[in-house]
């Protein structure tokens, strides 16, 4: 009988949200004091609540990139997901059920025994890919010819955005009139379909 | 059989060369107006009539490859390495794309298939049919000459004959496997019939839109099959390969999903030619791009460029698709510089905020979303070009730089409907955005509250982020969707006196591409709430002896029993787990293992149970052989259900778009005679 693949210290992943009250007083303690404004004055509390999740999500965004998670179960399920199994099954090391799969257990057993050592991701990233070769990442490096495949993508979007932008404008501003002759009654046809469909809604 | 199938593809073969030839010298002279010793349209027909030979043909190759697999004929190499005698009927057929000279030979029918349909509707419009029909014959000569010299299906075997077959792919042999590839293929092919019109209505410079009605039906249709294909395939993947997800962004997945991107753009810009006669260019080479993305899928997979879970099928054909992926873009390319004057648009945009705007950023993301998965798929093969070795782009990279862009076209998808054409007031604007706004940010706040916060144990997840991001503008653009229909519904209820259901039918009724399309959007909205629940997923794994127990969510599973079973095809061993909730048994369910005989190799059958709120999925991975206990793994997975449902629902607006609008005249008898039509607010047209 082949051998399955083991997670060895955790048997348990919760990818969830955690505990849903924990989540509510969270919410609480950060919605409370912006109830009131600094010289104790009430401010409009949809107002604030407003401006408290632009400025989540704002900061979120920031810090999308740059946190790394903070405990252990956390750090081993979110590492396991950050490289891939290395035999041949093209799958993520945390998701690899390659029946007898005799990498993902070793790999996974390393992992557990490298976070207990207090090692920080990185270092971790960069021993697993010593060992492994870089292609044991299941994304390229951010250094080197590899950010590249990062940078590129968001480069031509915001080249593409900025392009269209910039062409729209141009249109709009440049515009001349319609080359065909005008017809009154066209245009007050048109005017009316216009108006009509503005004021339906439609 | 093989004989008569290798016969059978050389005759198609020739069948599909003079059709070519002999259709290009019609239309050359019909062009030029040459006299010639036969009528160009007798010779133009006589092409017509060999590419529908040319069809029956193929179909008697098919049909004696299946014919062969069905009789175990083992002389055949093909059919040896598989399929096996003990293959169940309805997998004998799967036999046919099991293989890369199958599924080529599969690609050559349905491409025949297509002809066929297309040839025999030539009237139509006979001068565009005929220049779509000689443009697909050149296809089908690369495709009939690949099975004939490449990778030709009825090869014979050297040597005695063996008694058995090598049976098929154990993770082919599943229900859905005979239904996803074919649907897959009828997409990816599909994209060859409006390539060829375009192509075609540029090459005679035809005048008007009308080639972009007759090409938006078979883009839509292709589009229905190739978004069923992938939503099969994602189903499969889930319930076959047993590692709790649907997508992994594998370049096989990716392949297909490029295409679909760039069809999708084309389906929402070609909009704008019609109403506005803008974007002639671009329509024309997202056609383009999206027939060449197809090709360039199949090479990438087939080739062994990159490494695939779906690979499959890896040979040396790579280089016969270079060479004729390169004729393919000389030849728009060629086309487009001599005939570019043609395509000159007759207006343009009139400002930033408007629906012709929200359609050309909903082009611009929908491209750079296939960008970024061409750039993510080919950058190992550049990384080891430029650097020596070869980089892994998994999972991780096209979920941090993917998501952020589909969340953002999913905004477009929200803003676009409730923008006018042409211009708009900052008045207007925030009239149109109330409700979608209060849908957002009150749908945000729930969602916080009930615990999908962006941090998790005092560290930011990105997860639950984009699964915020997501639930919230699914309820923004499902507010926008539905108030567009209630609005439009009130008004038609009103000027009938009827209903407000009544309203949004006969709304519907009397712009079905409009609708049908609102109809897709909300589909797609139903389907990213249920890609959002991906971030809650859970799961446990834990070896069970008999009546141990595993906790996972509200469920406790408690094994009642291990058994083992076999039959000609395979072995099977599977577990027997009674499924508790507050200490009630609901239902019990029977993961599996098995080990297919002919092949030796081992398969999981997952068991799911699917509820709205989540699925309970559960493997048995095999057992531990210190143990020799089973070891059972068992996910909670959110919302996944929703996919499957927004399939329906996209399917079902296809439908809907596809069926011809009420006439005004039609429409017209629909409400009461006093009630005059040109009052109504509803048009025919449009989007």
């Amino acid at each position: 009988m082949a051998t399955p693949p083991k997670i060895p210290v955790i048997l348990s992943e919760v990818e969830g949200p955690g505990v849903a009250s924990r989540d509510a007083s969270t919410t609480t303690k950060m919605g409370a004091p912006s109830l009131q404004s600094k010289g104790g004055k009430a401010t409009n509390p949809s107002r604030t609540v407003f401006l408290k999740t632009i400025q989540a999500a704002l900061l979120a965004v920031a810090l999308c990139f740059s946190l790394g998670a903070g405990n252990a179960s956390i750090r081993y399920n979110d590492l396991s997901h950050r490289m891939m199994c290395t035999c041949s099954c093209a799958q993520l090391l945390g998701e690899c059920n390659h029946v007898g799969c005799p990498a993902s257990g070793p790999m996974l057993n390393e992992l557990s025994a490298a976070i207990s050592t207090g090692a920080t991701d990185k270092q971790i990233l960069a021993s697993f890919a010593a060992k492994y070769g870089v292609t044991v990442l299941a994304a390229p490096p951010t250094s080197g010819f590899s950010l590249v495949a990062w940078i590129a993508p968001f480069a031509v979007f915001a080249a593409a955005l900025l392009g269209t932008i910039l062409l729209v404008r141009h249109w709009s501003v440049g515009r001349t009139q319609p080359v065909q002759v005008s017809d009154p009654a066209m245009d007050a046809l048109r005017e009316k379909i216009r108006h009509e469909t503005e004021a339906s809604g439609l | 059989m093989a004989t008569l199938g290798s016969f059978a593809l050389l005759i198609a073969l020739a069948l599909a060369a003079y059709n070519l030839l002999a259709g290009a010298l019609a239309l050359r002279l019909i062009a030029t107006g040459q006299p010639a010793r036969i009528s160009p349209e007798r010779l133009a027909d006589t092409a017509r009539r060999a590419g529908i030979a040319g069809f029956y043909a193929v179909t008697v190759a098919a049909f004696a490859l299946v014919y062969s697999v069905f009789t175990n004929d083992f002389s055949i190499t093909y059919i040896l390495q598989h399929s096996n005698r003990a293959l169940p009927g309805p997998y004998k057929f799967a036999a046919l794309w099991s293989g890369q000279e199958g599924s080529l030979l599969l690609w050559a029918w349905l491409l025949g298939t297509y002809g066929f349909v297309l040839r025999l509707t030539h009237k139509t419009d006979v001068k565009l049919y005929a220049y779509a029909g000689t443009i697909l014959a050149g296809v089908q000569v690369f495709f009939l000459s690949v099975v004939n010299f490449a990778a030709p299906p009825f090869s014979l075997l050297k040597g005695a004959i063996p008694d058995d077959g090598n049976g098929l792919n154990p993770l082919l042999q599943y229900p859905e496997m005979v239904i996803h590839p074919p649907m897959l293929y009828l997409g990816y092919v599909g994209f060859t019939v409006p390539f060829c019109f375009a192509l075609g209505a540029l090459m005679m410079r035809y005048p008007g839109e009308r080639w972009i009605k007759v090409t938006r039906v078979w883009t839509m249709v292709t589009w229905l099959f190739l978004t069923c294909g992938i939503f099969l395939g994602m189903h499969w993947a889930y319930a076959v390969l047993g590692w709790g997800g649907y997508w992994g962004w594998d370049p096989v997945e990716n392949a297909s999903f490029m295409p679909w991107l760039t069809g999708t753009a084309f389906l929402h810009s070609v909009m704008m030619q019609e109403r506005k006669g803008m974007m002639k260019s671009w329509n024309v080479w997202l056609i383009f791009a999206t027939f060449l993305l197809t090709l360039l899928g199949t090479l990438l997979t087939r080739a062994g460029l990159v490494s695939s879970v779906h690979a499959f099928a890896q040979s040396s054909i790579g280089s016969w698709f270079y060479i004729f992926m390169l004729i393919v873009l000389a030849v728009c390319i060629f086309t487009y510089v001599l005939q570019r004057s043609h395509l000159k648009s007759d207006q343009h945009l009139e400002s930033l905020v408007s629906r012709e705007s929200s359609f050309l950023f909903n082009n611009l993301v929908l491209l750079v979303a296939c960008f970024v998965i061409l750039w993510g798929t080919l950058f190992p093969i550049l990384s080891e070009y430029v650097q020596g070795s070869k980089v892994t782009v998994g999972a991780p990279f096209y979920n941090r730089v993917a998501i952020p862009i589909g969340l953002f076209l999913l905004f477009l998808t929200g803003v676009g409907p409730l923008l006018p054409w042409r211009a708009t007031s900052l008045r207007a604007i925030r009239r149109n955005f109330v409700v979608p706004s209060i849908a957002l940010w009150g749908t945000a706040i729930v969602c916080m509250a009930v615990g999908d916060w962006p941090w998790k144990n005092g560290a930011f997840d990105p997860g639950n982020f984009y699964a915020l991001i997501g639930f919230s503008l699914s309820a923004a653009v499902f507010a926008a969707i539905l108030s567009e229909f209630l609005r439009g519904g009130a008004v038609i209820a009103r000027q009938t006196k009827r209903n407000l259901f009544y309203g949004i039918w006969l709304l519907t009724r009397r712009n079905t591409r409009r609708y049908g399309g609102y109809i897709i959007h909300i589909g797609v909205v139903i389907v990213v709430v249920g890609l959002c629940g991906s971030a809650f997923n859970r799961s446990e794994e834990r070896e069970l002896a008999l009546h141990g127990t595993l906790p996972i969510g509200p469920y406790v599973l408690e094994c009642v029993g291990f058994t083992q079973d076999s039959n000609l095809n395979y072995n099977s061993e599977y577990a027997l787990l009674d499924v508790y909730k507050n200490g009630k048994k609901l239902f019990q369910m029977s993961p599996e293992k098995r080990v297919y005989l002919a092949s030796q190799q081992p398969q999981t059958m997952v068991a799911i149970h699917s509820v709205p709120g989540w699925d309970l999925y559960v493997v048995y991975e095999g057992t531990n052989p210190d143990t020799g206990q089973p070891i059972i793994k068992a996910f909670l997975n959110p919302l996944v259900g929703w996919i499957w449902a927004g399939v329906a629902f996209i399917v079902w607006g296809t439908f809907i778009a596809l069926v011809p609008s009420l006439s005004p005249a039609t429409a017209a008898l629909r409400v009461p005679a006093t009630r005059a039509v040109p009052t109504e607010p509803v048009f025919k047209g449009g989007d």
